[in-house]
């Protein structure tokens, strides 16, 4: 026989403040730990779609990012004349040769600099990339000293707006116009002409080279052509891993911290648990010696107390992921340590990670009253009926 | 000395629920300190900054370097006394994990404006005499096991190729707010080495590092450093050293606003958690306070009663968490190796501890002792717990 689902809600309910404060504080731990998922899943999703799988990213060998790397136009040349690289509509081959390089520019609202992407593209490095479109103005035209800037620049940064004017180079560049690349990494950059680019920061050689394969497949034997050619000192990558790699040492700090601040959190809020349900044990005795009496097992009532346990939890969870969630609302700009630059995302707040933080509060309510369960259930009939 | 004795008797009536209090309170108190340590951590750069130092780098960005005759123009401006440079190396050791930052040094001139960096006078000698000698920070020797005479091989990620560096000598610093996992080696081995493979880049330093005559000069210096090299083809940027690495911290402000939530939110955390402990106490003693106040105490004595035994019980917890946060932050900064090479409880941050303890005991009293002194006596005696 198990003891009524109702009258375990009911017990929750009676004593509103401690229930409250509880929860309250469960809440709280369910809030850090969904937000520190959030923020770790939009960081991956926001790199991981940056990328193509179908496209190939070509760097210096040993150099990390983009801007460390350097390529002369005799390699840029070698590599353009692979023959896996897929030609676009027009005949002309998608293969990108780009310029990157940082600016420091002020931040709209604390005035203080940070590092930006300026990336150098070519006609064919827009289609490299299709999640990329003009939101605001128009694109720049090539040849002359117009930029346009990503949606996170554009709002984040001092002179990126449409119409506005950043300087750099010795020269005022005119942003023309504001694209949004969805969830990207690339609306965090400013692009502009790459032989205009080139010019001013007075380059000879480009950053990295991009190109769509013709054949996905066959990207293990383009990596080798190009790895093991003796003219070539370059390393390529798929550009999906090639963004998941740049984000490695900012995503693993930030779920690093997040799981060390949940478990300490978590920690304070079980003892919470505890406190509540050893009360509710104590202030109720007499009640569980009545219920032995009618013949309620031990184990009804050590499930009762587990079950009004996690009805804790519950509640707790619930409200957590409901505070969470409106964080999706907000999103982070912040430096990225691998490249140096400037990486704006957003909280995403995935299934998964509300099945992850509602088993969590579950958790905690589960670990906070299973002691408590046992010394309810473990009362002599007897004894606790004198109790009362 | 009866009331004390009465007040403990009733924090430890209930012994388990007590010390779960206490329990929670030293974890997030101890949790607080770690946070706040790690928020401290960001800033020790910028603190063990030296006012009378100015740093000159280019307008556009770091990455790019300036012209190394900029040294001879610099130290010609009025009220400049020295002047070094240095460029980021960027190398990786063994494997990308291993990070720890490496600066090709002008030796002489930066060891002179680096008093902070202790080194023997023959581990000094030592390393200039040798080309491609370098020293690190007693900290990153220890990390690594170095000893001085071993041979430290860097993969160039910026400056392609294996360099190998011999160990010459090991840093000590001024104080504890130096930082000492840092790897220092010739500026004269990396230019030469540019020059030969990349013609076009050598010759350049990443910044320069100024010492100014008179402290006070500092922005009519930056100012005419800055405008000497103004519409050239490397514009500069010349700030203090403080504000140079203020606004490193300023590009992961992000990242620091969020550990300073997090840590305020597990004081509020534990405040509900003791919240509740001390309403089901005063709950379950409503007759009790009603009996004392029917002896005729005042309502403010039994409000008194609440505080003392919710703070008692706060500051205990305070007190054990602050004493574990030493060991914490130790055991913590060698996790994380050389990402903070300078990490210290601060006094500031033991002060907040002890101030979050005693607020949150405050708190947790507030609601029961209001609560507790404004009920009638009639209806304290008839409550029933």
């Amino acid at each position: 026989m198990t003891i009524p689902f109702s009258y375990i809600v009911r017990n929750v309910a009676a004593r509103k403040l401690t229930t409250a404060l509880t929860a309250g504080g469960m809440a709280l731990v369910v809030y850090v730990f969904a937000t520190v998922l959030m923020l770790a899943a939009g960081l991956e999703q926001t790199l991981v779609m940056t990328g193509q799988d179908d496209n190939v990213v070509v760097i210096r060998r040993g150099s990390q990012s983009e801007v460390q790397s350097g390529i002369d136009r005799r390699q840029a040349g070698i590599v353009e004349s692979l023959p896996d690289i897929a030609t676009g509509q027009d005949g002309q081959r998608l293969f990108s040769k780009e310029p990157v390089v940082l600016i420091s520019l002020p931040k709209r609202a604390s005035d203080k600099p940070s590092n930006v992407v300026i990336r150098g593209v070519t006609p064919s490095g827009l289609t490299l990339r299709p999640q990329v479109s003009i939101v605001a103005g128009r694109m720049f035209r090539p040849g002359t000293s117009e930029v346009i800037a990503g949606r996170a620049i554009a709002d984040g940064f001092k002179g990126a707006g449409v119409g506005e004017t950043l300087r750099f180079a010795s020269r005022d560049w005119t942003v023309v116009g504001v694209f949004d690349a969805g969830r990207t990494g690339f609306s965090s950059e400013v692009w502009g002409d790459a032989e205009q680019m080139l010019q001013a920061f007075r380059r000879l050689g480009f950053s990295s080279l991009i190109f769509r394969l013709a054949d996905p497949g066959r990207f293990d034997s383009v990596k080798q052509a190009i790895e093991s050619d003796p003219r070539l000192t370059l390393e390529a990558k798929r550009e999906t891993r090639f963004y998941a790699d740049q984000s490695e040492t900012l995503s693993k700090f930030i779920s690093y911290l997040g799981t060390t601040i949940s478990v300490i959190f978590s920690i304070g809020a079980i003892i919470g648990a505890m406190i509540t349900m050893y009360a509710s044990v104590a202030s109720r005795t007499g009640e569980i010696g009545t219920l032995r009496a009618l013949g309620f097992s031990r184990l009804a009532i050590l499930v009762a107390f587990l079950v009004e346990a996690l009805l804790l939890g519950l509640i707790g969870g619930l409200f957590g992921i409901a505070a969470a969630s409106t964080m999706q609302a907000i999103s982070i700009s912040t430096m990225n340590f691998q490249t140096f630059a400037e990486l704006a995302f957003s909280f995403t707040l995935t299934p998964k990670i509300v099945a992850a933080s509602l088993l969590f509060a579950l958790a905690m309510g589960f670990v906070g009253g299973f002691l408590p369960a046992v010394r309810a259930a473990r009362l002599k009939i007897v004894d606790a009926l004198r109790a009362a | 000395m009866f009331i004390p004795l009465l007040i403990l008797r009733n924090a430890f009536r209930h012994k388990l629920r007590t010390i779960l209090t206490v329990v929670g309170i030293v974890v997030a108190i101890t949790a607080f300190g770690l946070l706040r340590t790690i928020v401290d951590a960001w800033y020790a750069g910028a603190n063990a900054s030296s006012s009378a130092r100015l740093i000159t780098r280019s307008s556009v960005s770091l990455v790019f370097p300036l012209p190394l005759t900029y040294a001879q123009k610099i130290r010609q401006i009025e009220g400049v006394q020295a002047v070094s440079w240095m460029n980021w190396f960027g190398g990786v050791y063994i494997s990308e994990r291993n990070f720890f930052p490496q600066f090709a040094i002008d030796a002489q001139s930066y060891l002179d404006m680096y008093p902070e960096f202790i080194l023997s006078p023959e581990e000094r000698k030592a390393f200039l005499a040798d080309r491609s000698g370098a020293i690190v920070g007693r900290k990153l020797a220890e990390t690594y096991g170095w000893k001085v005479g071993d041979q430290i091989p860097l993969r160039g990620t910026i400056f392609p190729g294996t360099w190998n560096f011999n160990l010459r000598g090991i840093y000590d610093g001024a104080d504890k707010g130096t930082d000492q996992s840092t790897m220092f080696f010739h500026f004269g081995l990396l230019n030469e080495t540019v020059k030969k493979l990349y013609p076009r880049r050598g010759d350049s330093a990443g910044l320069f590092v100024v010492r100014l005559r008179d402290p006070g000069q500092a922005a009519e210096v930056s100012a005419a450093i800055d405008a000497t090299f103004k519409n050239s083809l490397a514009e500069t940027l010349s700030e203090t050293e403080k504000a140079f690495q203020l606004s490193f911290v300023a590009m992961t402000e992000a990242i620091l606003l969020a550990i300073q939530a997090v840590s305020y939110l597990v004081i509020v955390i534990i405040m509900a958690v003791m919240a509740n402990t001390m309403a089901m106490t005063a709950r379950e003693r409503s007759a009790e306070y009603a009996t004392l106040k029917a002896l005729g105490f005042s309502n403010a004595f039994v409000a008194s009663l609440i505080f003392a035994e919710s703070i008692g019980i706060a500051v205990l917890g305070g007190v054990i968490g602050i004493a574990l946060t030493f060991p914490l932050a130790h055991a913590f900064a060698d996790r994380m190796g050389s990402l903070f090479p300078i990490f210290f409880v601060g006094e500031e941050t033991l002060a907040l501890q002890a101030g979050a303890a005693l607020l949150v005991g405050v708190v947790a009293a507030a609601a029961p002792a209001w609560h507790t002194a404004r009920v009638r006596i009639v209806d304290g005696l008839r409550a029933v717990g």
